[in-house]
């Protein structure tokens, strides 16, 4: 089958047991994007598909067919970190780096949910056409990965300065 | 996971044709159904791909929406129409997972998603779901996730769905389709409380594919909402949940109300013991209690869920005092 990833077409013969994840980790020997639980509950497994953020590891990778997925490994241009990678060290957004790949991956869908005025379990009204990224907002709607070195902190810090970046652009 | 063929269906008169074989299942955003599959609880011969079907979310001239089967959870919950005439629906399901399963899973799967019941994922303990007959050890086990109403001595799980919570609400219309026809189900219907069966959760047909989900017009639905409680403030399902459409006239009485519980049955629980008790009642605290006490009152608690019976009633009451407070 046919698959886009970071931009290039790949040709791909795979068991249909075959994760999306594991297609990315095993086959094409892309590493950034991280095996975690395996089982939906931790989003070290993040990647985008047609820009929306989705969990490889409970994506069977035939059901990607024709689909264009970007990894961590394809944010980076001409050897310049995307501005979300930069951000990450400069507020100390990791500690071990694990769940990194997959909270970037994460906040680069999510930011793109909040362009588009997608609401959240915490958004007020619900009416709304514009969605603040406030740490509330950022908090719950990046539930979804977590970090076992607790730098939280850090990672909204980071994902803060993107989102206001971007609405301010 | 054990081996399997993958059929990606074009229409669906062909997924129907395949779904029907033996061992088939259909195949929706996966975040369930893989799962299981890994664990080798679900074992099926074939995937019927489903995800390229009914996409589209329709707005139609008697006011009722018709939701594709295959719509994404957050395509619903950002549907504008959605937002505005059911807002409980928008929120039940932002309630749910996360931001990246949202985007994944589809509105048929949410519906057939099994339950969480650890004993259920744990293919070391008895579990009459797994396999009929066993036994059941969540009934003397730690089951403080586990039913309060309707369970049976073979099963105390509960439907992990916040979508259908409000889907239950709001009176939703489930379409389903297989290789002999077509035919709607009120989704309070859809599913089945365990008693001597609790392997067989729905009651749909060998090969039947759920095509939509039709919710009927219902103006007061813009003052409705969702509350879930649970361990943490998010990614977590429901100890309980309340589903609420509140419709008071100007006198302050109960003109309409329609109520659903989630974490608490085998099923989405529509509330429909309060709601008889409340239509025509004042909107006040004592009859929001009064109302939640009668639904209870059957509740039957494990050794360590006893805390939902009381949590739900005070979930029911916060829930409509907040929408009381809203319309006046």
């Amino acid at each position: 089958m046919l698959i886009t990833i970071n931009g290039r077409g790949m040709e791909v013969a795979l068991d249909p047991r075959t994760s999306l994840l594991d297609l990315l980790r095993e086959h094409l020997e892309l590493h950034g994007t991280k095996k975690g639980c395996d089982q939906g509950a931790c989003g070290a497994c993040t990647v985008l598909a047609d820009g929306e953020r989705i969990l490889s590891c409970m994506a069977l990778a035939v059901q990607y067919e024709g689909r264009s997925i970007s990894t961590v490994e394809g944010l980076a241009r001409d050897g310049t970190l995307h501005p979300l990678q930069q951000a990450f060290i400069d507020h100390d957004g990791f500690q071990c780096g694990y769940c990194t790949p997959g909270q970037i991956c994460s906040a680069i869908g999510m930011a793109a949910e909040i362009a588009r005025g997608v609401p959240s379990a915490v958004t007020p009204d619900l009416a709304a056409i514009t969605i603040l990224p406030t740490r509330d907002e950022l908090r719950e709607r990046m539930s979804g990965n977590l970090c076992r070195c607790g730098a939280h902190n850090g990672i909204i810090d980071a994902i803060t300065e993107i989102c206001t970046t971007e609405a301010a652009a | 996971m054990t081996p399997f063929s993958y059929a990606r269906a074009g229409d669906t008169t062909a997924a129907t044709h395949l779904g029907v074989a033996a061992g088939a299942k259909y195949l929706g955003g996966g975040t369930n159904l893989v799962d299981l599959m890994r664990e080798t609880i679900e074992r099926p011969d074939t995937l019927v791909d489903v995800t390229g079907l009914s996409r589209t979310i329709e707005e139609r001239g008697d006011g009722s929406l018709m939701i594709g089967a295959a719509v994404r959870n957050t395509a619903v919950a950002e549907h504008r129409a959605v937002r505005e005439r059911y807002p409980v629906l928008a929120r039940a399901i932002l309630a749910g997972a996360s931001g990246q399963i949202r985007n994944m899973a589809t509105v048929g799967g949410n519906i057939l998603q099994r339950t969480r019941c650890l004993y259920f994922y744990d293919d070391a303990a008895r579990c009459n779901k797994r396999t009929p007959g066993a036994g059941c050890d969540a009934i003397d086990g730690f089951n403080r996730a586990h039913a309060i109403l309707g369970a049976s001595p073979t099963c105390v799980a509960t439907h992990p769905s916040d979508m259908c919570v409000a889907l239950a609400a709001l009176g939703a219309v489930v379409h389903l389709e297989n290789a002999t026809g077509a035919r709607t189900m009120p989704l309070v219907d859809l599913h089945r409380l365990p008693a001597g069966r609790p392997e067989v959760e729905t009651l749909l047909e060998p090969g039947e594919l759920i095509t939509a989900i039709e919710l009927p017009q219902l103006p007061c639905a813009v003052r409705s909402t969702y509350r879930k409680v649970r361990d943490r403030a998010s990614y977590s399902f429901a100890l309980v949940s309340v589903a609420a459409v509140l419709d008071r006239s100007d006198d302050g009485m109960v003109r309409d109300v329609r109520l659903a519980l989630g974490g608490v049955a085998h099923k989405p629980w529509r509330a429909f013991t309060a709601e008889a008790a409340l239509r025509g009642r004042p909107t006040n605290e004592a009859c929001f209690r009064a109302a939640a006490e009668a639904e209870l009152a059957d509740a039957a608690p494990l050794r360590d869920n006893g805390f939902k019976i009381e949590l739900t009633r005070r979930t029911i009451v916060a829930v409509l005092n907040e929408l009381a407070g809203e319309a006046a």
